[in-house]
């Protein structure tokens, strides 16, 4: 593969009519499907709040989810510094703050899974037993699936990282790997708003 | 570039040089175009055979050939698999192959994602099929709960199989989109593209913005038959409009993801067989953009019988009756292409011909569905079948017909035979007419649809209708024979059989494997019918393409 500034080329021709990135309008189109997603989930979630007990969501651990929910913006800042260092060059503080985005990211995701086990494993909040909780992890869960999915990406970017594979004029696949860590952060302060503090 | 790289062997493979380059995950969008357009025509009999099933049911009163919870099953399958399995691969397959040519690019922007957008369909397809053999499917392909969520664990299998099918269109749509903004060739503006290729951008904006939405409720209902969760029950708490209204913003949009492809084919077949610059170019352009966004504001109008408030019916109404304005501007854009035109009627022109006129049928009677006195009377009548399928087959599948014919040769370097074509043409549009025409009356008398009987005095109308079918899937006998004999010894087609500008037509059929030797320079609008030579036939060709024309 000769990548040389992105993945643009195709077939050997550098081809953009519009001067924009072919990864990087892709990447965004593919954002604008994950803001419809989630605004279903989330339009679907209101229904069934409006729906619930006003102190439905009391059962929820305010104080250690917003610990939780910082933990995330610090791996949203982790993975701007990664791009921010491979655009001048700096492999070393790219494979380091892409690392870090790992650790937040990975804190974050067993903090869930220790929060739904808990809630689960008390029968305090489950998906069968209230209307709240079966939108809870309906919507927590899907996002908790894209962090996921993010935290496999995150681990491959490192690898591509470790191997080498960018640049200060090739890091195209580091910035949209961060396009989608941001997305998933801004997705998680709505819901967390929506769900635990509204 | 690893596609190019990548050929001959293996199960990753770039271009289609020999029949097994076909069978394997293959990112030239050539092969896949084709890959898509034989899954889809499959699943085309499949979902005929089963209409069929449900004409020979219907076919006399009282008849116990199948079950109602059968019956059930097999409309079910048969309006998701024409929907999601046919029209929109169908469309999405021919768009594959023709696009990135039409636009002078060597590929689509993603390949790599265009090859796995076409293999989700298998896995989406195997479990659609082993939804219908293990049963019950059975609520419609609008799947409305509380029956969608109490119907057997087929059900289950059937929201998984549209779960694959939607990352299949979400993915290609952002692939043609990419596709369309950056791969156009030097001098490609966007006002000198092909109108088909403005459809598929409308199209793909509505797949991007509408398909989120379903696969969001589809997972809801998995989850609740999985889970328990009561999102859409009220014993539960739930709400039943909420599966409603998440599965129209997507399900009206993609009505529209079904037709504006079909509007872009036959804004092509219409000049090359008239001789005449397509008129309104802007006008229809601009007016399928129109239609993209006007689609997200009517989806209630489905539910005016569903208890909604009913203060919402009447934006609802008007939203719903102003996409007939754009939609009108392109029926006179094409009538006026037609006007005064040197026309040929080969079976693509008539199957444009037919397209017009039927899908005028069909829109006005969704005018009349439209408005809210008249739906109330017949909601789930089969008055709503009637409009449905002339939108549908009458539109959608008659469009596909007119660009199969056009474009055969193209993708295989070989005519079709114009006489089995005119007899396909025939019994289709004799078979379209006869089956659905009588569902206008029958409905308006009270008919109502997806019951498995009927009372005696529906008869006539109903056998009408049966026979119809029958005479539509003889329909299909000789264009599946002209389709495989003419591959073997239909007339060799050159590079441009129809005298067409475009650039698709400026290279050899079928076109080298990286299509453009030299990137093409596009000087012109794409239909100068008339007031200039058509490129490859009366001029030289340009540098690298092969053959002459005529």
């Amino acid at each position: 593969m000769s990548e040389t500034t992105s993945s643009l080329t195709v077939h050997g021709r550098a081809a953009s009519a519009t001067g924009l990135d072919s990864a990087k309008l892709g990447m965004w189109l593919f954002l604008a499907t994950e803001v419809m997603l989630f605004s279903a989930m989330i339009a679907g979630f209101l229904d069934m709040r409006g729906r619930s007990p006003a102190d439905a969501n009391h059962v929820l651990n305010i104080p250690v989810t917003a610990v939780n929910t910082f933990v995330l913006i610090c791996s949203s800042l982790t993975v701007a510094l990664s791009v921010a260092s491979i655009e001048q060059g700096n492999q070393k503080r790219l494979r380091t703050f892409l690392l870090l985005t790992l650790l937040f990211g990975g804190t974050f995701l067993s903090v869930q899974v220790f929060e739904y086990t808990k809630l689960i494993g008390s029968g305090e909040l489950t998906p069968w037993n209230s209307l709240f909780g079966a939108g809870f992890f309906a919507v927590t869960g899907l996002h908790g699936f894209h962090v996921f999915i993010g935290l496999i990406w995150c681990a491959l970017t490192i690898l591509w990282a470790s191997q080498g594979k960018f640049s200060a004029q090739n890091f195209m696949r580091v910035e949209v790997f961060g396009l989608y860590w941001h997305f998933v952060d801004v997705v998680w302060i709505i819901l967390f708003v929506l769900i635990y503090l509204m | 570039m690893t596609a190019d790289t990548v050929v001959g062997t293996g199960l990753v493979r770039h271009g289609g040089r020999k029949f097994s380059d076909y069978l394997v995950f293959n990112t030239d969008h050539k092969v896949i175009g084709i890959q898509y357009l034989v899954l889809a025509f499959t699943f085309f009999i499949i979902g005929g055979l089963l209409a069929e099933l449900i004409r020979a049911q219907l076919a006399v009163p009282n008849n116990q050939l199948v079950t109602g919870s059968q019956y059930n099953l097999v409309l079910t399958l048969h309006g998701t698999i024409m929907i999601f399995l046919w029209i929109i691969p169908a469309f999405v397959g021919a768009a594959n192959y023709v696009v990135p040519l039409m636009l002078g690019a060597n590929d689509m922007a993603f390949p790599r994602l265009n090859a796995v957008s076409f293999w989700l369909l298998v896995p989406g397809g195997l479990l659609m099929l082993a939804s219908f053999a293990v049963g019950g499917a059975e609520s419609g392909w609008t799947a409305y709960p509380p029956l969608s969520v109490t119907t057997p664990v087929g059900q289950t299998l059937w929201a998984l199989a549209l779960q694959f099918i939607g990352f299949s269109s979400i993915f290609g749509a952002i692939n043609f989109l990419v596709t369309v903004f950056n791969l156009r060739a030097p001098g490609m503006s966007l006002t000198r593209m092909p109108l088909l290729a403005w459809a598929i951008v409308a199209t793909s904006l509505i797949i991007m913005l509408g398909t989120p939405v379903l696969s969001g409720a589809l997972l809801l209902l998995i989850l609740q038959r999985l889970l328990g969760a009561q999102f859409f029950t009220p014993g539960g708490g739930g709400n039943p409009l909420l599966w409603q209204n998440l599965f129209w913003f997507y399900s009206h949009p993609a009505v529209y993801i079904m037709i504006l492809p079909g509007f872009g084919i036959i804004s092509e077949v219409l000049p090359v067989f008239a001789r005449k610059p397509i008129f309104g170019y802007k006008l229809i352009a601009f007016s399928s953009m129109a239609i993209a966004v006007f689609g997200f504001l009517v989806w209630a109008h489905h539910m005016f019988t569903s208890g909604m408030d009913p203060f919402l019916r009447v934006p609802f109404m008007v939203t719903s009756m102003i996409i007939a304005v754009p939609t009108g501007v392109k029926i006179f854009s094409w009538l006026a292409t037609i006007w005064a035109g040197k026309l040929r009627f080969t079976t693509s022109m008539m199957f444009a011909l037919a397209f017009i006129s039927m899908f005028v049928i069909g829109g006005l009677s969704g005018i009349f569905l439209a408005s809210v006195p008249i739906d109330i009377h017949v909601q789930d009548t089969y008055f709503v079948v009637a409009h449905l399928h002339y939108v549908l087959f009458g539109g959608s599948v008659m469009a596909l017909f007119a660009g199969l014919y056009l474009w055969y040769p193209k993708l295989t370097g070989r005519m079709l035979d114009e006489r089995l074509g005119h007899l396909h043409f025939w019994l289709t549009f004799m078979g379209f007419n006869l089956t659905f025409f009588p569902q206008h009356i029958a409905g308006l008398q009270g008919m109502p649809r997806r019951v498995y009987t009927y009372p005696p005095e529906f008869w006539a109308l109903n056998l009408i209708s049966s026979i119809g079918a029958f005479l539509m899937a003889i329909a299909v006998l000789p264009f599946l024979y002209n389709a495989l004999r003419s591959l073997a010894v239909g007339k060799v087609a050159g590079p441009n059989p129809w005298r067409a500008f475009g650039l698709e037509w400026t290279l050899s059929s079928p076109p080298p494997v990286h299509n453009f030797p030299t990137p093409p320079v596009v000087e012109g609008d794409p239909y100068g019918y008339g007031e200039r030579p058509v490129p490859g036939t009366r001029v030289v060709p340009a540098p690298g393409v092969a053959g002459g024309g005529e």
